[in-house]
């Protein structure tokens, strides 16, 4: 079988021929999942050593305070508003789709539950890799490019521990929380929306909310989902930020690249996740 | 040391503002109040059909929520539906309580309505109840009513011609 192309190429050797550019495609084709499997092994590695290198940013929490003030406390305008929006929007739509079948009291039900599995978690997830993951990496990056992560290998400070442990932990933490704040307030919109502007009644938009929502299928999912989702982007954001290129380019791509990988991620976490969670119910 | 306490301040505050959000998720939202944990029995009944009904969906006395479902499985044996449920203990009902599998509403989900009888043993954990009424199939019903239909037409229409004759026909089908 190896011999049977080489004769069959040989009178127009002059020409690059089919079988070269196929060749040259798989070549490239080869290269490409090469280099996607060893950079995966590569965060594999980093994600050990970021989790082997936490204790002293737990002995030290200030440094932890610092990065959820950065990660969370400046991302909680942009959540609750977005939130505000989303339950209004949600409030509207469904309260026009509902109303079609005489069930427009349904509409704290719906809101709540798509809130609470769905919007809460993913939306606030992807505001949270576009406000906090990018600044990350940036912030990283730029450390990275003015030599201030190999000026502390020089002085025997683990970068990993001192820098990228605590901003990951900080995102960790925020996550969930700015999830929750976000279905809190996006249920508020709701209810804004229903009982405020389009009257309907507010015993009934509660009562029917509060039937529906199961505290552990809906509640707990949606709080697993928003913990697994600040894992992957604050490790995206982290590792992206120190495998920069050290240049103002490099760190402009990794920036990039940290929102595109973190949407990507987050959404194909949740196609996984829900198949998981909601699969019975 | 200053500025530190004014970001210690705020983390402070943006942690209670997410603890206050899931409280008001877990209690507004989703009532934690009624109970998903506490203290239950366990009781089991045989169906001879569940229709649609779920792990999890409610058992209901007298409109009460007092349970939930918690397995159904089919016995090859019996060629029934075993399903078991978790009553509070706080509810206590008398042995011979029949099941039935209802549904809330012309297309809500079903549900299992307990309708208590006048035992003065009560159920405990692990019990059968004996008394149960299956699912309402929607074929079935319009299966019988279509039956039912066509043996009262049959007479009605051949009645002019022959009386008795055609009556004991359908009546004999």
């Amino acid at each position: 079988m190896a011999t049977e192309p080489q004769t069959a190429i040989e009178p127009k050797a002059d020409r690059p021929g089919v079988l070269g550019t196929l060749r040259a495609a798989l070549e490239h084709l080869g290269g490409w999942v090469l280099r996607v499997l060893i950079r995966l092994g590569y965060i594999g590695r980093f994600a050990v050593a970021v989790v082997r290198f936490s204790g002293p940013s737990f002995a030290r929490f200030g440094l932890v305070m610092r990065e959820i003030y950065f990660a969370g406390v400046l991302s909680l305008v942009i959540i609750s508003v977005s939130g505000l929006f989303v339950g209004m929007v949600l409030g509207l739509q469904g309260y026009d789709t509902l109303v079609r079948y005489g069930s427009a009291n349904a509409l704290g039900t719906l809101v709540a539950l798509s809130l609470l599995r769905e919007l809460g978690p993913v939306v606030a997830a992807l505001l949270f890799a576009s406000r906090a993951g990018s600044a990350i990496t940036a912030e990283i990056g730029l450390m990275k490019a003015t030599e201030q992560l190999a000026a502390m290998e020089m002085m025997a400070v683990e970068p990993i521990a001192r820098v990228v442990a605590p901003r990951f932990w900080g995102g960790v933490i925020s996550m969930p929380l700015l999830a929750a704040i976000f279905s809190a307030v996006g249920i508020f919109g709701g209810y804004v929306v229903g009982v405020l502007i389009v009257g309907l009644d507010s015993g009934s938009f509660w009562s029917q909310m509060q039937s529906a929502v199961d505290l552990r299928d809906d509640l707990l999912n949606g709080v697993i989902k928003s913990f697994v989702f600040g894992v992957a982007v604050t490790l995206i954001a982290v590792f992206e930020g120190y495998d920069a290129a050290p240049t103002a380019e490099g760190v402009s791509g990794a920036t990039t690249r940290t929102v595109v990988t973190s949407a990507l991620v987050i959404l194909a976490l949740d196609v996984v996740m829900t198949a998981l969670m909601f699969r019975g119910i | 040391m200053n500025r530190n306490r004014l970001l210690d301040l705020w983390v402070g505050i943006f942690v209670m503002l997410g603890i206050l959000a899931l409280a008001f998720l877990a209690l507004r939202a989703a009532n934690a109040s009624t109970f998903s944990s506490g203290v239950t029995y366990t009781v089991q009944a045989r169906f001879d059909n569940v229709g649609s009904l779920k792990v999890r969906a409610p058992v209901r006395s007298a409109g009460v929520m007092v349970g939930r479902v918690s397995s159904i499985s089919f016995d090859p044996e019996t060629y029934e539906a075993v399903v078991q449920f978790t009553v509070a203990t706080a509810y206590q009902f008398p042995k011979d309580t029949a099941a039935k599998i209802l549904t809330a509403g012309l297309l809500g989900e079903q549900y299992i309505g307990l309708s208590a009888g006048g035992d003065t043993v009560m159920l405990k954990e692990g019990d059968v109840l004996h008394l149960t009424q299956s699912a309402v199939v929607l074929e079935t019903l319009i299966g019988q009513f279509l039956y039912n239909k066509a043996a009262e037409g049959k007479p009605a229409e051949s009645k002019p011609a022959e009386g008795g004759d055609a009556k004991g026909a359908a009546s004999s089908k």
